[in-house]
Protein backbone atom coordinates (compact mmCIF):
# COMPACT_ATOMS: atom_id res chain seq x y z
CA UNK A 1 0.00 0.00 0.00
CA UNK A 2 1.12 3.56 0.46
CA UNK A 3 4.79 3.72 1.29
CA UNK A 4 4.47 7.45 1.77
CA UNK A 5 2.31 6.75 4.79
CA UNK A 6 4.92 4.43 6.26
CA UNK A 7 7.67 7.01 5.93
CA UNK A 8 5.38 9.55 7.53
CA UNK A 9 4.83 7.19 10.43
CA UNK A 10 8.50 6.40 10.99
CA UNK A 11 9.30 10.11 10.86
CA UNK A 12 7.12 10.74 13.89
CA UNK A 13 9.22 10.31 17.01
CA UNK A 14 8.85 6.98 18.77
CA UNK A 15 9.12 8.39 22.24
CA UNK A 16 6.94 6.17 24.39
CA UNK A 17 7.28 2.47 23.62
CA UNK A 18 5.63 1.54 26.92
CA UNK A 19 2.20 3.17 26.95
CA UNK A 20 1.05 4.69 30.20
CA UNK A 21 -2.09 3.43 31.88
CA UNK A 22 -3.70 6.77 31.24
CA UNK A 23 -3.09 6.54 27.50
CA UNK A 24 -4.50 3.03 27.46
CA UNK A 25 -7.61 4.13 29.31
CA UNK A 26 -7.96 7.00 26.86
CA UNK A 27 -7.70 4.60 23.91
CA UNK A 28 -10.36 2.35 25.41
CA UNK A 29 -12.61 5.36 25.89
CA UNK A 30 -12.08 6.51 22.29
CA UNK A 31 -12.80 3.08 20.85
CA UNK A 32 -15.94 2.95 22.97
CA UNK A 33 -17.00 6.30 21.54
CA UNK A 34 -16.47 5.07 17.97
CA UNK A 35 -19.15 2.48 18.62
CA UNK A 36 -21.43 4.48 20.88
CA UNK A 37 -21.93 7.64 18.81
CA UNK A 38 -23.33 6.06 15.63
CA UNK A 39 -25.11 3.40 17.69
CA UNK A 40 -27.01 5.88 19.81
CA UNK A 41 -27.79 8.04 16.79
CA UNK A 42 -29.32 5.12 14.88
CA UNK A 43 -31.19 3.88 17.94
CA UNK A 44 -32.75 7.29 18.44
CA UNK A 45 -33.41 8.24 14.82
CA UNK A 46 -34.06 4.86 13.26
CA UNK A 47 -35.26 2.27 15.76
CA UNK A 48 -37.25 4.36 18.24
CA UNK A 49 -39.26 6.03 15.43
CA UNK A 50 -40.52 2.60 14.36
CA UNK A 51 -41.70 1.92 17.90
CA UNK A 52 -43.53 5.25 17.82
CA UNK A 53 -45.13 4.37 14.47
CA UNK A 54 -46.36 1.12 16.01
CA UNK A 55 -47.67 2.97 19.05
CA UNK A 56 -49.57 5.53 17.00
CA UNK A 57 -51.03 2.85 14.76
CA UNK A 58 -52.85 1.69 17.90
CA UNK A 59 -54.27 5.09 18.74
CA UNK A 60 -57.34 6.83 17.39
CA UNK A 61 -57.77 9.77 15.09
CA UNK A 62 -58.61 13.00 16.87
CA UNK A 63 -59.24 16.50 15.70
CA UNK A 64 -56.24 18.02 17.39
CA UNK A 65 -52.59 18.70 16.75
CA UNK A 66 -51.02 16.11 16.58
CA UNK A 67 -54.17 14.47 15.20
CA UNK A 68 -54.35 11.35 17.37
CA UNK A 69 -55.33 10.47 20.92
CA UNK A 70 -52.37 10.05 23.26
CA UNK A 71 -51.49 6.44 24.05
CA UNK A 72 -48.78 4.84 26.16
CA UNK A 73 -47.80 8.23 27.48
CA UNK A 74 -45.89 8.40 30.75
CA UNK A 75 -47.01 11.94 31.54
CA UNK A 76 -49.88 10.62 33.68
CA UNK A 77 -47.57 8.52 35.85
CA UNK A 78 -47.59 4.73 36.08
CA UNK A 79 -51.31 4.50 36.89
CA UNK A 80 -52.14 6.80 34.00
CA UNK A 81 -50.03 4.58 31.78
CA UNK A 82 -51.97 1.47 32.69
CA UNK A 83 -55.23 3.36 32.28
CA UNK A 84 -54.23 4.12 28.73
CA UNK A 85 -53.61 0.46 27.94
CA UNK A 86 -57.37 0.06 27.82
CA UNK A 87 -57.62 2.75 25.17
CA UNK A 88 -55.39 0.89 22.76
CA UNK A 89 -57.36 -0.13 19.75
CA UNK A 90 -56.77 -2.26 16.74
CA UNK A 91 -59.49 -0.30 14.93
CA UNK A 92 -57.01 0.97 12.37
CA UNK A 93 -55.94 -2.54 11.45
CA UNK A 94 -59.57 -3.66 11.34
CA UNK A 95 -60.22 -0.71 9.03
CA UNK A 96 -57.44 -1.86 6.71
CA UNK A 97 -59.04 -5.28 6.36
CA UNK A 98 -62.54 -3.89 5.83
CA UNK A 99 -61.68 -1.61 2.96
CA UNK A 100 -60.61 -3.61 -0.10
CA UNK A 101 -58.63 -0.57 -1.27
CA UNK A 102 -55.75 -1.29 1.10
CA UNK A 103 -55.59 -5.02 0.37
CA UNK A 104 -55.59 -4.29 -3.37
CA UNK A 105 -52.89 -1.66 -2.94
CA UNK A 106 -50.61 -4.07 -1.05
CA UNK A 107 -51.10 -6.87 -3.58
CA UNK A 108 -50.71 -4.55 -6.57
CA UNK A 109 -47.52 -3.06 -5.11
CA UNK A 110 -45.98 -6.48 -4.55
CA UNK A 111 -46.92 -7.61 -8.07
CA UNK A 112 -45.67 -4.40 -9.71
CA UNK A 113 -42.42 -4.55 -7.76
CA UNK A 114 -41.92 -8.22 -8.68
CA UNK A 115 -42.58 -7.69 -12.39
CA UNK A 116 -40.36 -4.59 -12.47
CA UNK A 117 -37.59 -6.48 -10.71
CA UNK A 118 -37.67 -9.23 -13.35
CA UNK A 119 -37.72 -6.61 -16.13
CA UNK A 120 -34.80 -4.77 -14.56
CA UNK A 121 -32.87 -8.03 -14.35
CA UNK A 122 -33.59 -8.77 -18.03
CA UNK A 123 -32.42 -5.29 -19.07
CA UNK A 124 -29.53 -5.13 -16.62
CA UNK A 125 -27.98 -8.55 -17.15
CA UNK A 126 -26.80 -8.03 -20.77
CA UNK A 127 -25.39 -4.63 -19.81
CA UNK A 128 -23.51 -5.99 -16.81
CA UNK A 129 -22.29 -8.98 -18.83
CA UNK A 130 -21.09 -6.75 -21.66
CA UNK A 131 -19.26 -4.56 -19.17
CA UNK A 132 -17.61 -7.52 -17.48
CA UNK A 133 -16.37 -8.84 -20.83
CA UNK A 134 -15.20 -5.42 -22.03
CA UNK A 135 -11.45 -4.78 -22.41
CA UNK A 136 -10.02 -4.03 -18.96
CA UNK A 137 -8.90 -0.58 -20.07
CA UNK A 138 -12.40 0.76 -20.71
CA UNK A 139 -14.12 -1.00 -17.80
CA UNK A 140 -13.63 1.86 -15.30
CA UNK A 141 -15.16 4.29 -17.81
CA UNK A 142 -18.17 2.05 -18.36
CA UNK A 143 -18.58 1.68 -14.61
CA UNK A 144 -18.45 5.46 -14.22
CA UNK A 145 -21.11 5.84 -16.94
CA UNK A 146 -23.46 3.49 -15.07
CA UNK A 147 -22.95 5.31 -11.79
CA UNK A 148 -23.25 8.83 -13.23
CA UNK A 149 -27.07 8.90 -13.71
CA UNK A 150 -27.27 7.80 -10.08
CA UNK A 151 -25.86 11.21 -9.16
CA UNK A 152 -28.60 13.07 -11.00
CA UNK A 153 -31.82 13.61 -9.17
CA UNK A 154 -34.28 10.74 -9.03
CA UNK A 155 -37.14 13.23 -9.31
CA UNK A 156 -35.61 14.79 -12.42
CA UNK A 157 -35.12 11.43 -14.10
CA UNK A 158 -38.74 10.47 -13.45
CA UNK A 159 -39.88 13.91 -14.61
CA UNK A 160 -37.95 13.50 -17.87
CA UNK A 161 -40.11 10.50 -18.75
CA UNK A 162 -43.35 12.52 -18.55
CA UNK A 163 -42.26 14.55 -21.59
CA UNK A 164 -41.40 11.36 -23.46
CA UNK A 165 -44.43 9.23 -22.65
CA UNK A 166 -47.36 11.64 -22.73
CA UNK A 167 -49.85 11.40 -25.64
CA UNK A 168 -48.33 14.39 -27.47
CA UNK A 169 -44.89 13.44 -26.15
CA UNK A 170 -41.66 12.66 -27.95
CA UNK A 171 -42.14 8.90 -28.24
CA UNK A 172 -45.55 9.28 -29.86
CA UNK A 173 -44.26 12.03 -32.16
CA UNK A 174 -41.48 9.74 -33.30
CA UNK A 175 -43.73 6.73 -33.81
CA UNK A 176 -46.39 8.80 -35.62
CA UNK A 177 -43.82 10.48 -37.85
CA UNK A 178 -42.30 7.16 -38.88
CA UNK A 179 -45.75 5.73 -39.53
CA UNK A 180 -45.40 2.85 -37.09
CA UNK A 181 -48.61 3.87 -35.38
CA UNK A 182 -51.55 5.98 -36.55
CA UNK A 183 -53.00 6.77 -33.12
CA UNK A 184 -50.95 8.09 -30.21
CA UNK A 185 -50.25 5.38 -27.65
CA UNK A 186 -51.62 6.01 -24.17
CA UNK A 187 -48.68 5.11 -21.93
CA UNK A 188 -48.56 7.86 -19.33
CA UNK A 189 -50.84 7.23 -16.35
CA UNK A 190 -50.83 3.48 -16.88
CA UNK A 191 -49.00 0.62 -15.21
CA UNK A 192 -46.72 0.41 -18.26
CA UNK A 193 -45.38 3.86 -17.41
CA UNK A 194 -44.69 2.69 -13.84
CA UNK A 195 -42.74 -0.31 -15.13
CA UNK A 196 -40.67 1.92 -17.41
CA UNK A 197 -40.06 4.36 -14.56
CA UNK A 198 -38.94 1.68 -12.09
CA UNK A 199 -36.69 -0.12 -14.59
CA UNK A 200 -35.10 3.17 -15.59
CA UNK A 201 -34.60 4.54 -12.08
CA UNK A 202 -33.35 1.35 -10.47
CA UNK A 203 -31.21 0.01 -13.33
CA UNK A 204 -27.86 1.04 -11.77
CA UNK A 205 -28.81 -0.81 -8.55
CA UNK A 206 -29.19 -3.97 -10.61
CA UNK A 207 -26.18 -3.53 -12.92
CA UNK A 208 -23.59 -2.79 -10.21
CA UNK A 209 -23.93 -5.97 -8.10
CA UNK A 210 -24.31 -8.07 -11.27
CA UNK A 211 -21.17 -6.54 -12.73
CA UNK A 212 -19.12 -7.11 -9.59
CA UNK A 213 -20.02 -10.81 -9.48
CA UNK A 214 -19.59 -11.31 -13.25
CA UNK A 215 -16.25 -9.54 -13.25
CA UNK A 216 -14.84 -11.93 -10.64
CA UNK A 217 -15.85 -14.93 -12.73
CA UNK A 218 -13.21 -17.16 -14.28
CA UNK A 219 -13.98 -17.19 -18.01
CA UNK A 220 -11.70 -20.10 -18.74
CA UNK A 221 -14.55 -22.22 -17.34
CA UNK A 222 -16.70 -21.16 -20.31
CA UNK A 223 -13.89 -21.88 -22.74
CA UNK A 224 -13.41 -25.31 -21.18
CA UNK A 225 -17.14 -25.98 -21.56
CA UNK A 226 -17.03 -24.89 -25.20
CA UNK A 227 -13.98 -27.05 -25.88
CA UNK A 228 -15.88 -29.99 -24.49
CA UNK A 229 -18.69 -29.31 -26.95
CA UNK A 230 -21.17 -27.46 -24.75
CA UNK A 231 -23.33 -25.03 -26.75
CA UNK A 232 -23.09 -21.36 -25.61
CA UNK A 233 -26.66 -21.14 -24.23
CA UNK A 234 -26.33 -24.17 -22.01
CA UNK A 235 -22.85 -23.01 -20.95
CA UNK A 236 -24.50 -19.78 -19.86
CA UNK A 237 -27.22 -21.51 -17.84
CA UNK A 238 -24.88 -24.13 -16.37
CA UNK A 239 -21.90 -21.93 -15.54
CA UNK A 240 -22.29 -18.17 -15.92
CA UNK A 241 -25.72 -17.74 -14.39
CA UNK A 242 -25.16 -19.90 -11.29
CA UNK A 243 -21.85 -18.15 -10.62
CA UNK A 244 -23.48 -14.74 -10.90
CA UNK A 245 -26.30 -15.74 -8.54
CA UNK A 246 -25.04 -13.67 -5.56
CA UNK A 247 -25.13 -10.59 -7.79
CA UNK A 248 -28.58 -11.51 -9.11
CA UNK A 249 -29.93 -11.87 -5.57
CA UNK A 250 -28.36 -8.64 -4.31
CA UNK A 251 -29.55 -6.70 -7.36
CA UNK A 252 -33.09 -8.05 -7.17
CA UNK A 253 -33.41 -7.20 -3.48
CA UNK A 254 -32.01 -3.70 -4.05
CA UNK A 255 -34.71 -3.13 -6.67
CA UNK A 256 -37.63 -5.05 -5.17
CA UNK A 257 -37.69 -3.72 -1.60
CA UNK A 258 -37.73 0.04 -2.33
CA UNK A 259 -39.98 -0.49 -5.38
CA UNK A 260 -42.76 -1.96 -3.21
CA UNK A 261 -43.06 1.27 -1.24
CA UNK A 262 -42.24 3.58 -4.15
CA UNK A 263 -44.14 6.87 -4.15
CA UNK A 264 -42.65 9.26 -6.72
CA UNK A 265 -42.87 6.94 -9.75
CA UNK A 266 -46.51 5.81 -9.33
CA UNK A 267 -47.51 9.35 -8.42
CA UNK A 268 -45.92 11.12 -11.38
CA UNK A 269 -46.09 8.42 -14.07
CA UNK A 270 -48.99 6.27 -12.88
CA UNK A 271 -51.62 8.98 -12.52
CA UNK A 272 -54.63 8.74 -10.26
CA UNK A 273 -55.88 5.40 -11.61
CA UNK A 274 -53.00 3.26 -10.44
CA UNK A 275 -52.89 1.93 -6.94
CA UNK A 276 -49.70 1.45 -4.96
CA UNK A 277 -49.24 1.31 -1.22
CA UNK A 278 -46.62 4.08 -1.00
CA UNK A 279 -49.07 6.44 -2.64
CA UNK A 280 -51.90 5.24 -0.42
CA UNK A 281 -49.82 5.93 2.69
CA UNK A 282 -48.92 9.38 1.37
CA UNK A 283 -52.56 10.24 0.65
CA UNK A 284 -53.72 8.92 4.03
CA UNK A 285 -51.17 11.19 5.66
CA UNK A 286 -51.19 14.36 3.57
CA UNK A 287 -54.72 14.41 2.09
CA UNK A 288 -56.79 12.69 4.78
CA UNK A 289 -54.55 13.75 7.69
CA UNK A 290 -55.19 10.36 9.25
CA UNK A 291 -51.95 9.69 11.09
CA UNK A 292 -53.04 6.51 12.91
CA UNK A 293 -54.23 4.81 9.72
CA UNK A 294 -51.12 5.79 7.79
CA UNK A 295 -49.05 4.39 10.68
CA UNK A 296 -50.96 1.12 10.46
CA UNK A 297 -50.34 1.05 6.69
CA UNK A 298 -46.62 1.56 7.38
CA UNK A 299 -46.51 -1.22 10.02
CA UNK A 300 -48.10 -3.76 7.65
CA UNK A 301 -45.79 -2.69 4.82
CA UNK A 302 -42.80 -3.11 7.10
CA UNK A 303 -43.99 -6.59 8.13
CA UNK A 304 -44.38 -7.56 4.47
CA UNK A 305 -40.83 -6.40 3.78
CA UNK A 306 -39.23 -7.97 6.87
CA UNK A 307 -38.21 -11.17 5.11
CA UNK A 308 -36.70 -9.48 2.00
CA UNK A 309 -34.88 -6.95 4.22
CA UNK A 310 -33.39 -9.74 6.36
CA UNK A 311 -32.31 -11.59 3.20
CA UNK A 312 -30.67 -8.37 2.02
CA UNK A 313 -28.76 -7.98 5.27
CA UNK A 314 -27.57 -11.56 5.11
CA UNK A 315 -26.41 -11.04 1.53
CA UNK A 316 -24.56 -7.89 2.64
CA UNK A 317 -22.90 -9.70 5.53
CA UNK A 318 -21.87 -12.59 3.27
CA UNK A 319 -20.40 -10.22 0.67
CA UNK A 320 -18.46 -8.55 3.48
CA UNK A 321 -17.04 -11.87 4.64
CA UNK A 322 -15.96 -12.76 1.10
CA UNK A 323 -14.19 -9.43 0.61
CA UNK A 324 -12.05 -9.94 3.69
CA UNK B 1 -10.51 -11.03 -23.48
CA UNK B 2 -10.93 -8.77 -26.51
CA UNK B 3 -11.93 -11.58 -28.81
CA UNK B 4 -14.83 -12.54 -26.57
CA UNK B 5 -16.24 -9.03 -26.48
CA UNK B 6 -18.79 -9.93 -29.10
CA UNK B 7 -21.13 -7.79 -31.16
CA UNK B 8 -23.91 -8.81 -28.78
CA UNK B 9 -22.01 -7.39 -25.81
CA UNK B 10 -21.34 -4.12 -27.57
CA UNK B 11 -24.94 -3.77 -28.73
CA UNK B 12 -26.35 -4.37 -25.27
CA UNK B 13 -24.01 -1.80 -23.76
CA UNK B 14 -24.81 0.82 -26.39
CA UNK B 15 -28.57 0.27 -26.04
CA UNK B 16 -28.30 0.24 -22.26
CA UNK B 17 -26.45 3.53 -22.13
CA UNK B 18 -28.82 5.09 -24.68
CA UNK B 19 -31.69 4.10 -22.39
CA UNK B 20 -29.91 5.59 -19.37
CA UNK B 21 -28.88 8.85 -20.98
CA UNK B 22 -31.45 9.74 -23.64
CA UNK B 23 -34.15 11.01 -21.24
CA UNK B 24 -31.65 13.26 -19.48
CA UNK B 25 -30.29 14.60 -22.79
CA UNK B 26 -33.82 15.36 -24.03
CA UNK B 27 -34.63 17.12 -20.78
CA UNK B 28 -31.58 19.36 -21.15
CA UNK B 29 -32.28 20.08 -24.83
CA UNK B 30 -35.85 21.17 -24.15
CA UNK B 31 -34.79 23.53 -21.37
CA UNK B 32 -33.43 25.72 -24.21
CA UNK B 33 -36.72 25.62 -26.08
CA UNK B 34 -38.27 28.92 -27.17
CA UNK B 35 -41.78 27.43 -27.13
CA UNK B 36 -43.69 27.02 -23.91
CA UNK B 37 -44.52 23.46 -24.94
CA UNK B 38 -41.92 21.11 -23.61
CA UNK B 39 -42.25 18.67 -26.47
CA UNK B 40 -42.35 20.88 -29.56
CA UNK B 41 -39.14 22.55 -30.63
CA UNK B 42 -39.65 26.27 -31.25
CA UNK B 43 -36.08 27.53 -31.54
CA UNK B 44 -33.19 28.17 -29.16
CA UNK B 45 -33.73 30.39 -26.15
CA UNK B 46 -32.36 30.91 -22.67
CA UNK B 47 -35.40 32.80 -21.46
CA UNK B 48 -36.44 30.05 -19.05
CA UNK B 49 -33.15 30.40 -17.21
CA UNK B 50 -33.77 34.14 -16.88
CA UNK B 51 -37.29 33.64 -15.55
CA UNK B 52 -35.90 30.99 -13.19
CA UNK B 53 -33.65 33.51 -11.51
CA UNK B 54 -36.60 35.83 -11.02
CA UNK B 55 -38.62 33.10 -9.33
CA UNK B 56 -38.09 34.03 -5.67
CA UNK B 57 -39.76 30.89 -4.28
CA UNK B 58 -37.47 28.66 -6.29
CA UNK B 59 -34.35 30.60 -5.30
CA UNK B 60 -35.30 30.41 -1.60
CA UNK B 61 -35.85 26.67 -1.92
CA UNK B 62 -32.45 26.28 -3.61
CA UNK B 63 -30.76 28.07 -0.72
CA UNK B 64 -32.52 25.90 1.88
CA UNK B 65 -31.58 22.74 -0.05
CA UNK B 66 -27.94 23.74 -0.35
CA UNK B 67 -27.64 24.45 3.38
CA UNK B 68 -29.43 21.24 4.38
CA UNK B 69 -27.22 19.32 1.94
CA UNK B 70 -23.89 20.68 3.17
CA UNK B 71 -24.69 20.40 6.88
CA UNK B 72 -26.29 16.96 6.70
CA UNK B 73 -23.61 15.53 4.39
CA UNK B 74 -20.84 16.75 6.70
CA UNK B 75 -22.37 15.34 9.89
CA UNK B 76 -23.38 12.15 8.07
CA UNK B 77 -19.82 11.66 6.83
CA UNK B 78 -18.45 11.80 10.37
CA UNK B 79 -21.13 9.47 11.74
CA UNK B 80 -20.97 7.16 8.74
CA UNK B 81 -17.19 6.85 8.98
CA UNK B 82 -17.50 5.97 12.68
CA UNK B 83 -20.16 3.40 11.80
CA UNK B 84 -17.91 1.93 9.10
CA UNK B 85 -15.02 1.68 11.59
CA UNK B 86 -17.32 -0.03 14.06
CA UNK B 87 -18.50 -2.52 11.45
CA UNK B 88 -15.03 -3.46 10.22
CA UNK B 89 -12.93 -3.15 13.38
CA UNK B 90 -15.14 -4.29 16.22
CA UNK B 91 -16.37 -7.71 15.24
CA UNK B 92 -17.52 -8.62 18.70
CA UNK B 93 -19.60 -6.40 20.93
CA UNK B 94 -23.05 -6.67 22.41
CA UNK B 95 -25.72 -5.67 19.90
CA UNK B 96 -23.54 -5.91 16.81
CA UNK B 97 -26.25 -7.69 14.82
CA UNK B 98 -28.72 -4.94 15.69
CA UNK B 99 -26.14 -2.31 14.75
CA UNK B 100 -25.37 -3.73 11.32
CA UNK B 101 -29.09 -4.16 10.78
CA UNK B 102 -29.67 -0.49 11.55
CA UNK B 103 -26.91 0.49 9.11
CA UNK B 104 -28.09 -1.65 6.20
CA UNK B 105 -31.88 -1.42 6.57
CA UNK B 106 -32.20 2.31 5.70
CA UNK B 107 -30.51 1.60 2.34
CA UNK B 108 -33.56 -0.29 1.10
CA UNK B 109 -36.29 0.97 3.44
CA UNK B 110 -39.13 2.57 1.46
CA UNK B 111 -38.85 6.31 1.95
CA UNK B 112 -42.49 6.73 2.98
CA UNK B 113 -41.84 4.56 6.05
CA UNK B 114 -38.63 6.37 7.04
CA UNK B 115 -40.28 9.75 6.49
CA UNK B 116 -43.40 8.95 8.49
CA UNK B 117 -41.48 7.38 11.37
CA UNK B 118 -39.08 10.33 11.67
CA UNK B 119 -41.95 12.79 11.57
CA UNK B 120 -43.74 10.95 14.39
CA UNK B 121 -40.51 10.99 16.40
CA UNK B 122 -40.13 14.75 15.99
CA UNK B 123 -43.76 15.28 17.01
CA UNK B 124 -43.31 12.97 20.01
CA UNK B 125 -40.30 14.89 21.32
CA UNK B 126 -41.96 18.22 20.55
CA UNK B 127 -39.51 19.43 17.93
CA UNK B 128 -41.04 21.97 15.54
CA UNK B 129 -40.81 20.86 11.94
CA UNK B 130 -38.47 22.94 9.85
CA UNK B 131 -34.85 23.28 8.79
CA UNK B 132 -33.47 21.34 11.78
CA UNK B 133 -35.78 18.35 11.39
CA UNK B 134 -35.08 17.95 7.66
CA UNK B 135 -31.35 18.11 8.38
CA UNK B 136 -31.58 15.49 11.14
CA UNK B 137 -33.64 13.22 8.89
CA UNK B 138 -31.15 13.52 6.05
CA UNK B 139 -28.21 12.82 8.35
CA UNK B 140 -29.88 9.59 9.47
CA UNK B 141 -30.58 8.42 5.94
CA UNK B 142 -27.29 9.40 4.33
CA UNK B 143 -24.91 8.26 7.11
CA UNK B 144 -25.79 4.67 6.21
CA UNK B 145 -24.75 5.22 2.59
CA UNK B 146 -21.49 6.83 3.76
CA UNK B 147 -20.91 3.86 6.08
CA UNK B 148 -21.23 1.39 3.19
CA UNK B 149 -18.88 3.38 0.93
CA UNK B 150 -16.21 3.86 3.60
CA UNK B 151 -16.56 0.31 4.86
CA UNK B 152 -15.76 -1.15 1.43
CA UNK B 153 -12.48 0.81 1.50
CA UNK B 154 -11.68 -0.20 5.08
CA UNK B 155 -12.10 -3.90 4.27
CA UNK B 156 -9.24 -3.80 1.77
CA UNK B 157 -7.13 -1.63 4.08
CA UNK B 158 -3.73 -3.02 5.03
CA UNK B 159 -3.85 -3.18 8.84
CA UNK B 160 -0.09 -3.76 9.09
CA UNK B 161 0.42 -0.05 8.38
CA UNK B 162 -1.45 0.80 11.57
CA UNK B 163 0.37 -1.88 13.52
CA UNK B 164 3.68 -0.45 12.32
CA UNK B 165 2.70 3.01 13.48
CA UNK B 166 1.56 1.74 16.88
CA UNK B 167 4.75 -0.32 17.30
CA UNK B 168 6.63 2.87 16.68
CA UNK B 169 4.76 4.45 19.58
CA UNK B 170 1.92 6.35 17.95
CA UNK B 171 -1.28 6.44 19.99
CA UNK B 172 -4.39 4.89 18.37
CA UNK B 173 -5.87 8.35 17.84
CA UNK B 174 -2.67 9.63 16.25
CA UNK B 175 -2.44 6.49 14.12
CA UNK B 176 -5.97 7.05 12.94
CA UNK B 177 -5.38 10.64 11.88
CA UNK B 178 -1.91 10.09 10.36
CA UNK B 179 -2.29 6.68 8.72
CA UNK B 180 -5.86 5.46 8.43
CA UNK B 181 -7.59 8.72 7.54
CA UNK B 182 -5.31 9.70 4.63
CA UNK B 183 -5.64 6.24 3.10
CA UNK B 184 -9.43 6.09 3.31
CA UNK B 185 -9.83 9.77 2.38
CA UNK B 186 -10.99 9.14 -1.24
CA UNK B 187 -13.79 6.92 0.10
CA UNK B 188 -14.73 9.57 2.65
CA UNK B 189 -14.86 12.24 -0.07
CA UNK B 190 -17.06 10.13 -2.31
CA UNK B 191 -19.18 9.28 0.72
CA UNK B 192 -19.67 13.00 1.38
CA UNK B 193 -20.62 13.62 -2.23
CA UNK B 194 -23.07 10.73 -2.25
CA UNK B 195 -24.63 12.04 0.98
CA UNK B 196 -24.86 15.54 -0.48
CA UNK B 197 -26.55 14.44 -3.70
CA UNK B 198 -28.94 12.15 -1.83
CA UNK B 199 -29.95 15.06 0.36
CA UNK B 200 -30.26 17.34 -2.67
CA UNK B 201 -32.49 14.77 -4.30
CA UNK B 202 -34.81 13.71 -1.54
CA UNK B 203 -38.48 14.53 -1.91
CA UNK B 204 -40.36 12.05 0.24
CA UNK B 205 -38.50 12.28 3.54
CA UNK B 206 -38.22 16.06 3.24
CA UNK B 207 -41.97 16.37 2.60
CA UNK B 208 -42.72 14.50 5.82
CA UNK B 209 -40.17 16.17 8.05
CA UNK B 210 -40.06 19.73 6.79
CA UNK B 211 -42.28 22.54 7.94
CA UNK B 212 -43.19 26.05 6.87
CA UNK B 213 -40.20 28.10 5.78
CA UNK B 214 -38.06 25.07 4.99
CA UNK B 215 -39.35 24.06 1.56
CA UNK B 216 -36.59 22.25 -0.30
CA UNK B 217 -35.97 22.38 -4.05
CA UNK B 218 -37.34 18.87 -4.78
CA UNK B 219 -40.52 19.79 -2.88
CA UNK B 220 -40.83 22.93 -4.97
CA UNK B 221 -40.14 21.09 -8.23
CA UNK B 222 -42.61 18.38 -7.28
CA UNK B 223 -45.41 20.87 -6.58
CA UNK B 224 -44.76 22.57 -9.93
CA UNK B 225 -44.60 19.27 -11.84
CA UNK B 226 -48.04 18.44 -10.47
CA UNK B 227 -49.36 21.62 -12.09
CA UNK B 228 -47.80 20.74 -15.43
CA UNK B 229 -44.55 20.25 -17.27
CA UNK B 230 -42.88 23.57 -18.12
CA UNK B 231 -39.51 24.51 -19.64
CA UNK B 232 -38.75 26.41 -16.43
CA UNK B 233 -38.59 23.14 -14.49
CA UNK B 234 -36.42 21.70 -17.26
CA UNK B 235 -34.08 24.68 -16.76
CA UNK B 236 -34.00 24.16 -12.99
CA UNK B 237 -33.25 20.46 -13.51
CA UNK B 238 -30.51 21.25 -16.04
CA UNK B 239 -28.77 23.55 -13.55
CA UNK B 240 -28.97 20.85 -10.86
CA UNK B 241 -27.51 18.27 -13.26
CA UNK B 242 -24.73 20.69 -14.25
CA UNK B 243 -23.81 21.38 -10.62
CA UNK B 244 -23.62 17.67 -9.81
CA UNK B 245 -21.75 16.84 -13.03
CA UNK B 246 -19.12 19.52 -12.35
CA UNK B 247 -18.74 18.21 -8.79
CA UNK B 248 -18.32 14.63 -9.94
CA UNK B 249 -15.81 15.59 -12.63
CA UNK B 250 -13.71 17.68 -10.22
CA UNK B 251 -13.74 14.86 -7.68
CA UNK B 252 -12.71 12.22 -10.18
CA UNK B 253 -9.93 14.39 -11.64
CA UNK B 254 -8.63 15.09 -8.13
CA UNK B 255 -8.82 11.40 -7.37
CA UNK B 256 -6.88 10.53 -10.50
CA UNK B 257 -4.18 13.07 -9.65
CA UNK B 258 -3.82 11.71 -6.15
CA UNK B 259 -3.57 8.21 -7.57
CA UNK B 260 -0.81 9.24 -9.99
CA UNK B 261 1.01 11.09 -7.20
CA UNK B 262 0.76 8.01 -4.98
CA UNK B 263 2.22 5.80 -7.68
CA UNK B 264 5.07 8.26 -8.18
CA UNK B 265 5.70 8.27 -4.41
CA UNK B 266 5.72 4.51 -4.35
CA UNK B 267 8.18 4.30 -7.21
CA UNK B 268 10.40 6.89 -5.52
CA UNK B 269 10.24 4.95 -2.26
CA UNK B 270 11.16 1.70 -3.98
CA UNK B 271 14.15 3.30 -5.62
CA UNK B 272 15.02 4.30 -2.07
Amino acid sequence: MSNAAVTAASASPATSPGKSILARLGAAFVSRLVIIIPYVWLLFFFLIPFIIVFKISLSQTAIAMPPYTPVLDFSGGISGFFGQLKQLSIDNYAWLTQDALYFNAYVTSLIIAAISTVLTLLVGYPIAYGMARAPATIRPTLLMLVILPFWTSFLIRVYAWIGILKPEGLLNQLLLATGIISQPLIILNTYTAIFIGIVYSYLPFMVLPLYSSLEKMDYSLIEAAKDLGCPPTSAFWKITFPLSLPGVIAGCLLVFIPAVGEFVIPDLLGGSQTLMIGKTLWNEFFANRDWPVSSAVAVILLLLLTVPIMLFQQAQARAQEQDK
Amino acid sequence: MNATWSRFNITSIVLGFAFLYLPIVLLIVFSFNESKLVTVWGGFSTKWYVSLFHNQGLMDATWVTARVGVISATVATVLGTLAALTLTRYTRFRGRVLFSGMVFAPLVMPEVITGLSLLLLFVAVGLDRGFLTVTLAHITLTMCFVAVVVQSRLISFDRSLEEAAMDLGATPVKTFFQITLPVIMPAIVSGWMLAFTLSLDDLVIASFTSGPGATTLPMKIYSQVRLGVTPEINAACTILIAVVAVGVIIASVANKRREVQRQLDEQAAQRG
